[in-house]
């Protein structure tokens, strides 16, 4: 703890060392309570279903429930299944999203329209409009296009979830880029897709790839349209999460396992770039 | 309705020439926008046009036409309905106490976070995994390992101090979901929160460290109005998803009573079993009304809180 001493605090410029001492601590206490509920299902994953129920450890830990979650019963859905609509769900409407936003970001930041404002405020808007306001007229045209119980709608949707906050996050980073460089190019007479290419992406590239991992992370934990647009077959891993609930017998340990494998990719992909993501976000509202 | 201002940009101008200048530079635009009108904005016209028919499907075959126009009865039915008027109540609670308590614990996560420490960086890692989990996951999580009444973790923990097991979920099911929303959007307040204090400039706050001013002065003085828009935006965006919460509740008590909030008393009624699609159509677009009206006085309200803050 001499460490956090040495570094000095913001505020702590006068404060005796008992006070650091003890925030840290403290911090470290809340941390740890708040990723409580999460370490113990990682734990309970690795345990045997008799364990797991009881809320004890008498069989020893194992990755049993690991292997056991891989097979599913004929006819529900499986984790390869799940797994693969999620994922090119997920990439694709975020490939979208990222094609549409790249350049209405430039139109908003870099060489903004007249009353780029509303439009911007447009964009946010649409996300006050609550999901249920709107999913029964989908539902009905989807199913009247045959789209219900198909990655496509679920596309649809999401490229229409992601893209306000992407246009949103991108303008911030868009925002940051010196004028001179763009005005540079312009001067060159180059075109907009070799601006965006030449210019601006090199120089947005890292929080071009924070927005794309946070549409990413929206639409891997997407329930309620996938749950309404789809049945078993087509849907997705939040679903595929639920479907080990089990009325009959122990399945709390499969769960678990379940919860953990369905979360990893995100988990990971979010600890990774905490930082950017904040900024992004927090930036497209003050800049 | 929220499209005006877009469409008002979008006419102005020559609109007669396509080539200008001015629609070179909308071009870029004009893919996402159309995107979301035709995705938002028209089915939200068909919500209304449908809330003011009596379509109901009994048989679940889907008849896409309505059968009969049937004015405002649907709206004027509303009021006198009193699981919406519940919903309506719980949707309130629900919003306003997981913002205000995430945005609280946030603040205080942030505050200690913005300070060094041995194993900051890990601390805040854990702290933001909650929020990055699926929110099925987490209301499954609480429902199944900490609220569960048997074998619970939080009776366990009860039970150790001498205390009798409660039946979290049965007996107290918007706390139950309430906890769980706090547990995943706490992360999120904390780091647009800790974005905020880490763009204060220190020497402000080194001069006032100077002149003696104690620790909580300065936090209140300098610190919280500098916070300000961060707050704002904070709560802004919670309450844009925590209004809309759908998968805790469905995870965790299916609707029921104390529990259901609007959009999933319109899902209940609709989709969700109820096919009157018509009057669902209908609570659909007051919900519309209401958010919006709520979100204008909600930042107004908090606006208006600091700024007495300002002159105290």
């Amino acid at each position: 703890m001499t460490d956090a001493e040495r570094r000095g605090t913001k505020l702590g410029i006068g404060e005796r060392r008992s006070v650091v001492i003890g925030v840290g601590v403290l911090a470290w206490l809340v941390g740890l309570l708040w990723i409580f509920p999460v370490a113990w299902t990682v734990l309970t994953s690795f345990k045997t279903e008799d364990d797991a129920a009881a809320q004890t450890l008498h069989h020893g830990l194992s990755f049993g429930r690991y292997s056991d979650i891989g097979h599913s019963t004929q006819g529900t859905l499986s984790l390869q299944s799940a797994f693969t609509n999620s994922l090119v769900v997920v990439l694709v409407s975020t490939t979208i999203v990222m094609l549409l936003a790249l350049p209405a970001a430039y139109a908003l930041a870099i060489r903004p329209i007249h009353k780029w404002r509303d439009v911007l405020f447009f964009f946010i808007s649409t996300k006050f409009l609550p999901i249920v306001a709107s999913i029964f007229p989908i539902y009905v045209y989807a199913e009247k296009w045959n789209l219900i119980g198909t990655r496509t709608v679920l596309i649809i949707l999401y490229i229409a979830i992601n893209l306000p906050l992407a246009i949103w996050m991108l303008r911030s980073f868009f925002k940051e880029i010196p004028r001179e460089l763009i005005e540079a190019a312009e001067i060159d007479g180059t075109n907009l897709y070799n601006q965006l290419r030449t210019v601006i992406l090199p120089i947005a590239a890292p929080g071009i790839a924070a927005t794309a991992l946070l549409c990413v992370i929206f639409a891997w934990n997407e329930y309620f349209y996938a749950l309404q647009l789809n049945f078993a077959s087509a849907s997705t891993m939040p679903q595929w999460v639920t479907s080990n609930v089990s009325t009959r017998g122990n399945f709390l340990a499969k769960l678990s396992a379940a919860s953990v494998i369905a979360c990893l990719p995100v988990v990971i992909a979010g600890w990774a770039t905490q930082k950017r993501m904040i900024r992004g976000l927090s930036m497209g509202a003050l800049k | 309705m929220t499209a005006t201002a877009a469409d008002a940009t979008l006419t102005r101008g020559k609109v007669g020439d396509p080539f200008s200048s001015a629609w070179r530079r909308r071009l870029p635009l004009l893919p996402a926008l159309l995107y979301m009108v035709a995705i938002t904005q028209l089915p939200f016209l068909v919500s209304i046009y449908y809330s003011l028919t009596d379509l109901k499907d009994k048989t679940q075959s889907l008849i896409p036409e309505p059968t009969k126009f049937v004015g405002f009865e649907n709206y004027r039915r509303i009021f006198s309905d009193p699981f919406f008027r519940q919903a309506m109540w719980t949707s309130v609670k629900m919003t306003v106490l997981s913002v205000v308590l995430s945005l609280f614990i946030g603040t205080l996560f942030a505050v200690l976070l913005d300070r060094k420490f041995f194993g900051r960086g890990l601390i805040r890692t854990l702290l933001i995994t909650p929020f990055l989990l699926m929110p099925v996951v987490a209301a499954l999580i609480w429902k199944q390992q900490m609220f569960s009444s048997l074998f619970g973790v939080l009776n366990k923990v009860l039970n150790f101090l001498g205390l009798n097991s409660v039946a979290f979920i049965s007996d107290h099911p918007l706390g139950s979901i309430i906890t769980v929303l706090v547990w995943q959007w706490t992360p999120f307040m904390m780091l647009i929160v800790l974005a905020g204090l880490q763009s204060q400039p220190s020497d402000i706050l080194e001069a006032a460290d100077v002149d003696g001013a104690s620790g909580f002065g300065i936090f209140r003085q300098l610190t919280l109005p500098h916070l300000r828009p961060y707050l704002e935006l904070g709560a802004l965006l919670g309450s844009i998803y925590i209004v809309q919460a759908f998968d805790a509740i469905d995870v965790m008590t299916g609707g029921g009573p104390g529990s259901t909030n609007v959009p999933y008393y319109v899902y209940q009624e609709s989709i969700g079993g109820g096919f009157r699609y018509g009057s669902a159509s209908a609570y659909a677009i007051v919900v519309v009304v209401f958010s919006i009206i709520i979100a204008t006085l909600a930042l107004r309200l908090l606006s208006s809180l600091f700024r007495d803050e300002d002159r105290a």
